[in-house]
């Protein structure tokens, strides 16, 4: 049976409600997006006619994305600084008495061809001893002593890209070898373990924003359950009416939606804020360093992946939530 | 278009609503079905509109056995149904033109369309004015006509009504039943639950009588004046 049908066959009894039913698919593709973007907006106005519930709930969540969200910054600017070091690190390699100069030059040749090496620097003896007094003021003390103590040094910089605690490493094993090396020396060995240190950092904030991600999906499941059977009736209603699953699911994806993104932006506001309190601090500090570090903030790649985790887990939580309470109510 | 294959309807507590229900209503007819408080009209309605599911024998819609309906084609057969509810069901959270509009939106309607339609069907209830008033504000008789509106707004090949008229004066009562029979005019099946034997011994059509549950009669709204009258005489 068609309705449509049906109705073109026998005359209209009262042509205000009886327009023909053919003109319904006009637009039918435009007025689904049209809804869609209706219940997006309305999703958004119940929760903004419970403005506090709405507020305490997106800001647990917020919190929830502000905690991993801010120490990812904080170790992405520990590594910005320490990669400006890293670029300084370079190697010492003290040469065993008694070899002569005419060697050591030699091997600061050869070291230069070496891959991985950006420059070799010979310290002679007497260049070391010089040294040494100008910046230790003991050169009376020096002067006593009738045979210069200090070594011969080459100092090795490696290239940027050979800057790598591991690459340093392998450099640091391989100039060891060499037969007029007395003792080699990374000269920045912390950095290594620093690198170590924000690897680790890093590791941890990705276990703790995973679980944080279920306290999310927790809360906003549970939100959403909670508005599920507060419109129990509603449902029952829609239902009744013909309403499909999908029709009654969208409302509550959207406040998912909405919960997700809110939480994301309010946890983009408090990390914003932390880091703005820092910021001044910071660059006092390394001002005294006489540094041009300054605080790094959300760059824009971590405010994406901020806004699309909030938007993601609010989405998967109520989508949980719906499909789990959803099908339990049912007209009777 | 309904068809009733000895159906039974027992509820989990074991009561039997319905038992060995058996009758055939065409498309394009006007039905209505009555009984005493507790008959089963309510149930026999619900089995057309799969809000319960027959517990023996078959409910056949529309050439569609209701009893091997999945569940996700239950929305489909709905949106061919207009109800009009015993306890009219209306949203009251919502404004009466967003509840009258609500079928519509289900059925994806544009937003003119479903402008026009809403107060056309207001229109007809004579709710015109009310759009925008909260169906709480509403009399009992008034919130009845919004449910109508809501029922027939998808102008659905099939209407059925459980009591529209309980909650209305005797002028509103032969209003509403003149809108279905227009509407009946114009080819939808209309099968109408009541208690209201005045009211329906005036009108010619085919009538249902269930008794516990039983089907009691099955003649025209013609016979209920004679039984009254024969009973009003045999009584004298
Ligand atoms: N959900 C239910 N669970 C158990 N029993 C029910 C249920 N719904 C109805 N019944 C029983 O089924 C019988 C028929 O009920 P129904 O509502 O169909 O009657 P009715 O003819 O509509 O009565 P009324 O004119 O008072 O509305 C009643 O005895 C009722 O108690
Ligand atoms: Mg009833």
């Amino acid at each position: 049976m068609s309705p449509r049908r049906e109705r073109r066959k026998s005359p209209r009894p009262n042509n205000s409600t009886n327009t023909p039913a053919r003109q319904k698919p006009r637009g039918k593709v435009n007025a689904y997006f049209t809804h869609h973007l209706w219940v997006l907006v309305s999703s958004l106005g119940v929760l903004w006619r419970t403005p506090f519930a709405t507020f305490m709930t997106a800001a647990v969540i917020g919190i929830a994305l502000a905690l991993p969200a801010g120490l990812h910054v904080l170790l992405q600017n520990v590594q910005k600084l320490s990669t400006g070091w890293e670029g300084t690190a370079q190697m010492s390699l003290f040469i065993k008495q008694g070899v002569s100069e005419k060697r050591i030059q030699k091997l600061a040749k050869k070291l230069r061809g070496w891959d991985g090496v950006e420059e070799v620097r010979y310290i002679s003896r007497e260049q070391a001893l010089e040294e040494f007094r100008k910046l230790s003021g003991f050169g009376d003390a020096l002067d006593s002593l009738n045979e210069n103590p200090l070594p011969a040094v080459l100092v090795v910089q490696p290239t940027s890209e050979a800057s790598e605690p591991a690459q340093m490493e392998l450099l640091l094993g391989k100039v060891r070898e060499l037969k007029p090396v007395d003792l080699a020396q990374l000269d920045m060995e912390w950095v290594r373990r620093l690198s170590g240190i924000i690897e680790l950092g890093k590791r941890g904030v990705l276990l703790l924003g995973s679980l944080l991600s279920l306290a999310i999906l927790l809360v906003i499941g549970n939100t959403i359950r909670l508005t599920i059977l507060s419109r129990r009736d509603e449902i029952v209603v829609t239902k009744l009416i013909g309403a499909t699953n999908a029709f009654i699911r969208r409302p509550f994806l959207y406040t998912g939606f909405w919960y997700g993104l809110l939480g994301a932006v309010l946890a983009w506001m408090l990390v914003g804020i932390r880091l703005g309190l820092l910021s001044e601090p910071v660059s006092r500090l390394s001002f005294l360093y006489n540094s041009q570090f300054s605080l790094g903030g959300l760059d824009l790649e971590t405010t994406a992946i901020l806004l699309g985790s909030g938007i993601f887990l609010g989405l998967l939580g109520s989508w949980l939530a719906v499909g789990k309470h959803l099908q339990a109510i049912e007209p009777s | 278009m309904i068809k009733f294959d000895n159906v039974n309807k027992r509820y989990p507590g074991g009561h039997e609503a319905l038992s060995g229900v058996s009758f055939h209503i065409e498309p394009g007819e006007m039905v209505f079905l009555t009984g005493h408080s507790g008959a089963g009209k309510s149930s026999l309605l619900k089995l057309i509109a799969c809000i319960e599911r027959a517990s023996r024998g078959n409910v056949i819609i529309d050439g569609q056995n209701l009893n091997r309906l999945k569940s996700r084609h239950i929305p489909a057969l709905r949106r061919k149904i207009g109800v009009v509810f015993q306890n009219h069901n209306l949203l009251f959270d919502r404004t009466v033109y967003d509840n009258v509009a609500l079928p519509l939106i289900i059925a994806g309607y544009h937003q003119s369309e479903v402008g026009r339609r809403v107060r056309a069907a207001l229109d007809k209830v004579g709710l015109l004015g009310r759009e925008r008033a909260m169906p709480i504000t509403l009399s009992g008789g008034e919130q009845q006509r919004v449910g109508i509106a809501r029922a027939v707004v998808n102008r659905p090949p099939l209407l059925l009504a459980d009591e529209p008229t309980g909650n209305l004066d005797p002028e509103l009562s032969k209003e509403i039943m003149q809108l279905f029979e227009q509407f009946n005019q114009v080819g939808v099946t209309v099968l109408v639950a009541t208690h209201d034997h005045d009211l329906i011994s005036r009108l010619d059509h085919r009538l249902l009588t269930l008794k516990q549950g039983r089907l009691d009669r099955d003649g025209s709204t013609a016979d209920l004046i004679g039984e009254t009258v024969a009973a009003a005489g045999g009584g004298i």
